[in-house]
């Protein structure tokens, strides 16, 4: 790096003279070292994934998790430094708290993400403060039906209000990253941390954007993804933590709930039959694979 | 006596209005129809017994579809109504998509329930969005929140509770509805002394808000729509 030396990287706040942060984009290289980290919107939900590499053979397998529940229907996983990324939960937490508060109601995810974004944003701001070392994954679905005011008393009409537009969707899944510089746009599918380039290329070849795949084959996607990201640093162990939130009729009901053990254990076992599927088998051979793998359920 | 100091009284010369105790909403109603909400109120604000204003308008818009019936204190409805008003227009503008009636609902009762040693309110919330279509929300003075199907309010409101039970009908047709709503207050003015003047409602439906005015000179009978 060229601009290392000139002073201009020693400081948040303040702009090299060609208009960047470094600070921040020393940032960006903490969440590049991290645990590969993935969210894919479903048609019918969304999941969030992460590998957790075992940095010790003394942690307890299965505890100390990395996804967190922000509200009854939004969950976090984030890549980068894990103080940094419980920090960023607990704001999380405060702002869907404060918003129920406010309007006695679930915060929509998109309002949510908007406020974390600008809380991350204002720490590239202040020479008093160092920006985010992670990039957060934001996943949750909004109800569709109908929300009563918390604590309201009655029903209103038995027939049901008037002059309601036929049809018309509500809610629906939401899944948005945002970045150390507090940039954050909302996606189909979703990853950071070190596996990125590789679950990215993944993530695209679902199609997510015409809105078909479901939550299960998401859930079995998404374990696949982080077991490919995984293939670049073979030599550590890790663990596969998955979260899922589904519509109000599906396996969760609208709540941010860890996969069950079953199906991430089945989730799994695909992923790694896929995997050896590659690598002694040709691209059609994998696809068939894949294939079966999704008749089964 | 000079009435100054004294509660709701009126000064000696008859024109000295204690303006802390300004009263107002001595009936109001809101009540759901096939296609949204009607809102519906008299227009008679009291001082004791003098008729501060015979025209008030106690239907205060604090959205486009979301409006809401004053009685109580008209200071302090007033001021709940703008705070309302101001949080709605702001929710709109930084969520992008026009708030819902449940919204408002929250947000007067926030007010209402945490300020309720300061404040003389009873807020009946009507709105119509198209998600939920119209609903109506009653926050009666200790600040609690009820969602009903119809609702009256204010002191007249006491004389009409027969006759509403007696006349409700659930999905009436928006005539039905205009109709329910005057001959109710027409009653409660007949036999409330401190409702009275003219009647005034809006009509809050997928095509926006109608205001509607009826005079006691033709027996509340017109003139009707007036925009």
């Amino acid at each position: 790096m060229t601009s290392i030396g000139t002073g201009y990287d020693l400081s948040n706040s303040v702009f090299s003279p060609d208009g960047r942060n470094f600070q921040v984009e020393y940032a960006v290289k903490a969440v590049e070292n991290g645990g590969t980290a993935v969210g894919i919107r479903c048609k019918d939900g969304v999941v969030l994934a992460v590998e957790k590499i075992i940095s010790s053979k003394l942690l307890k397998p299965g505890a100390n998790k990395r996804i967190a529940t922000v509200d009854r229907h939004v969950g976090i996983v984030s890549a980068g430094l894990v103080p940094d990324g419980r920090h960023f939960v607990s704001r999380a937490r405060d702002e869907a708290s404060s918003w129920r508060n406010v309007y006695k109601g679930p915060i929509p995810v998109s309002a949510l993400s908007n406020r974390l974004g600008s809380y991350v944003q204002a720490y590239t701001l202040y020479s008093s403060v160092r920006p985010f070392g992670v990039t957060a994954i934001i996943g949750g679905w909004d109800s569709e039906a109908e929300l009563a005011v918390d604590g309201q008393v009655g029903s209103g009409p038995k027939a049901g209000s008037g002059g309601k537009v036929e049809g018309a969707k509500a809610g629906g899944p939401g899944l948005y990253m945002i970045e150390p510089s507090g940039l954050y746009w909302g996606y189909y599918g979703a990853a950071t941390g070190k596996g990125r380039q590789a679950a990215k290329a993944e993530l695209e070849k679902l199609d997510l954007s015409a809105g078909n795949l479901s939550l299960i084959d998401g859930v079995k996607e998404a374990a696949r993804i982080v077991y490919v990201a995984h293939e670049d640093s073979k030599d550590k162990d890790f663990e596969l933590e998955m979260t899922w939130i589904s519509s109000l009729d599906g396996p969760t009901q609208g709540r941010h709930e860890e996969v069950p053990k079953e199906l991430l254990e089945e989730a799994e076992r695909a992923a790694k039959a896929a995997l050896e599927g590659d690598d002694d088998e040709d691209d059609a051979a994998k696809g068939d694979a894949i294939d079966n793998e999704r008749m089964q359920e | 006596m000079v009435g100054h100091g004294m509660t709701g009284m009126l000064g000696e010369d008859g024109i000295h209005v204690d303006m802390n105790h300004l009263k107002k909403g001595e009936v109001n109603m809101a009540i759901n129809f096939k296609d949204g909400v009607i809102l519906g109120a008299d227009s008679r604000t009291t001082t004791g017994a003098y008729i501060a204003n015979r025209v008030t308008d106690k239907l205060t818009q604090v959205h486009d579809t979301i409006w809401c019936c004053r009685s109580g204190s008209a200071a302090d409805t007033q001021a709940v109504a703008d705070i309302v008003s101001y949080h709605l227009n702001m929710y709109s503008i930084t969520n992008n998509e026009a708030p819902s009636t449940q919204v408002a609902a929250a947000l007067f009762q926030e007010l209402c329930y945490e300020n309720k040693d300061m404040l003389s309110a009873g807020i009946i919330i009507a709105g119509y969005d198209p998600r939920h279509g119209g609903q109506v929300y009653s926050i009666p003075l200790g600040g609690s929140l009820h969602k009903q199907s119809y609702s009256i309010g204010g002191s007249g409101s006491t004389y009409i509770y027969g006759y509403c039970d007696a006349n409700w009908k659930e999905n009436m047709t928006e005539e039905e509805g205009v109709q329910f709503v005057r001959s109710a207050l027409q009653e409660a003015i007949k036999w409330d002394g401190s409702s009275g003047g003219v009647i005034r409602m809006v009509v809050l439906t997928a095509k926006g808000a109608q205001r509607h005015l009826y005079l006691p000179d033709t027996g509340y009978t017109g003139p009707g729509v007036t925009n």
